[in-house]
């Protein structure tokens, strides 16, 4: 019989387990992307999830730490799927390499590994090479269904050749709806709609995006259904999304876009459900979690309303895990059996 | 009034005074162990960077300009900044003893704080009226006390975490200023 003092906490699942459904998740989203934009999503995610777990290994090897034991727990491996899915199809190889080498060194490892990283490690990963490599980084290729008669997707072999050897690939970029909308002078929205090509071939948000999007919804429902995080901080984000661009919206030619093109486009999705619910860089208390999700909803708003970058979630939620221990810190739940709040420097009082 | 408000956020995110234009980097680094010494630091840093920026204005537009004097610009904003640091010294020790205590070494400091003779000097540079100058001081001082206040709450976490020996205590805190500072690259072309 096992002698086992209470409590008796029961939970179903490792890190490992929850980290790998994590990854299952992701499924939907990459095959909407790999329908969308060809194979260069799948190759990003399959090299940026090697490198990520080759860095973690020799870091760990560094630390004299057993390396096997931390690769076990998936965490290397997520941060590697999701940078890998949030870099532009097709980019070199050398910009995943170094990107999930940011990630996992610079943003996790020096913080102390799993659990420690204040900052969401794919985002740190991201936004070092949007900062550091504008070029390479601003070039997303145009969705199948938008590109001329003449032209298909990118090819296994030219593709391999633009990302290992640098021989570019032509005309297979196209602007995002989100850049669409950032570059557009004097046209109103229905305007837009008709003239560009992305938009036009789309439904709501452009044609690939908004499919990309709903594939990333079904992933995160699922994931909430499992309960693997709670529906706080995502409901959150999209609500004060939805809410400020319903607030400033207007379909003249300075329009800022609809909620419902928001709420499909870029990486909304991707970072409602896969970035903003990371539990250790996120606020921890249950109002504060409402209060992050909202402050990343509004800052994306802001950011990709106003600011020179057209899509900004990266930003947002760096700037909310900036925010979050302040957040947490102002947010604490009452412990049961006290009347209020109370810190856990604060003295008894009796 | 949007004039106003554009200078203010301008002050605040676009330009923050540390982690866009890293002028007052000592302080940021110093007080930012614990959040409720940042907070005092914050109060002391917004009282003297406003007060500062609405007296250098007055000295440079009534006596360094009508006399011709510009060049001793530098010299006489560093004298009044100092005052005004001397002004609000007394004034705390006298108000909130306790902080005076734990603030320290860092209360005369803020002298030395390059955010406030940065603003003093920009105000001129930037050619601001009165108002202009009090907001953008006002401004200033309070972007300096968001990042320093976000700071130091992070750092309080930091201080349990796991970090690497070589690593440990100003390392990881400047790797942490200069993440910060990437995500405040973000608010770029807002203004």
């Amino acid at each position: 019989m096992l002698r086992v003092t209470s409590p008796h906490t029961h939970s179903a699942r490792s890190t490992g387990q929850l980290m790998r459904l994590v990854v299952f998740a992701t499924l939907p989203g990459v095959v909407a992307m790999t329908l969308a934009f060809g194979w260069g999503s799948l190759f990003n995610v399959a090299l940026a999830s090697v490198s990520a777990m080759v860095f973690e290994a020799a870091i760990m090897r560094l630390r004299g730490r057993p390396a096997l034991f931390y690769l076990r727990d998936c965490s290397a491996l997520v941060t590697g799927v999701l940078l890998g899915l949030a870099l532009p199809p097709y980019c070199p190889w050398w910009l995943v390499v170094t990107g999930s080498g940011v990630s996992i060194i610079l943003a996790k490892q020096l913080y102390g590994g799993m659990g420690y990283n204040p900052f969401n490690p794919a985002m740190v990963g991201y936004v070092v090479l949007l900062i550091s490599f504008p070029v390479e980084m601003t070039q997303w290729a145009a969705p199948a269904s938008v590109l001329p008669e003449s032209q298909s997707l990118v090819g296994l072999a030219e593709g391999l050749k633009q990302i290992f050897a640098g021989v570019p690939v032509d005309g297979y970029t196209g602007a995002t709806p989100l850049d669409v909308l950032k570059q557009n002078s004097g046209q109103t929205m229905a305007g837009l709609y008709n003239s560009d090509p992305t938009l036009q071939a789309g439904m709501l948000a452009g044609a690939g995006w908004e499919w990309v999007n709903i594939g990333f919804l079904l992933g995160g429902l699922f994931l909430l259904y499992q309960r693997v995080f709670t529906w706080h901080a995502p409901v959150a984000m999209l609500t004060a999304l939805g809410l400020t661009s319903a607030l400033f919206y207007s379909s003249g030619s300075d329009s800022l876009g609809s909620p419902i093109f928001h709420l499909l486009s870029g990486a909304t999705m991707f970072g409602a459900f896969f970035i903003l619910t990371d539990p250790v860089s996120s606020a921890v208390s249950t109002r504060g979690r409402l209060v992050y999700g909202a402050l990343i909803g509004i800052l994306l708003f802001v950011m990709r309303g106003w600011s020179n970058y057209p899509d900004a979630v990266a930003f947002a939620v760096l700037l909310a895990n900036f925010a979050a221990p302040f957040i947490d810190y102002y947010t604490l739940p009452r412990t049961y059996g006290h009347q209020k709040a109370r810190r856990a420097t604060e003295k008894e009082e009796h | 009034m949007t004039e106003f408000a554009i200078i203010l956020l301008s002050a605040i995110l676009v330009n923050n005074f540390v982690l866009v234009q890293f002028l007052g980097l000592c302080p940021f680094m110093g007080v930012s162990n614990k959040l409720e010494t940042a907070i005092g630091m914050a109060g002391a840093t917004t009282f003297v960077l406003t007060l500062a920026s609405v007296c250098s204005y007055l000295i440079n537009t009534w006596i360094l300009e009508p006399l011709n004097i510009d060049f001793m610009r530098t010299i006489s904003f560093i004298l009044v900044i100092a005052v005004v640091v001397q002004f609000s010294k007394m004034f705390i020790e006298k108000t909130s003893p306790l902080l005076y205590r734990v603030l320290g070494i860092f209360l005369p400091l803020i002298t030395t704080n390059c955010a406030v003779l940065g603003v003093a000097l920009q105000n001129t540079t930037k050619e601001h009226g009165f108002f202009e100058s009090t907001v953008f001081g006002f401004g200033a001082a309070l972007g300096f006390s968001l990042v320093l206040i976000l700071f130091s709450a992070m750092r309080e976490r930091l201080a349990v975490a796991d970090v690497p020996t070589p690593f440990k205590g100003a390392a990881i805190g400047m790797i942490t200023a200069g993440l910060m500072s990437l995500a405040f690259m973000g608010f770029s072309g807002l203004v």
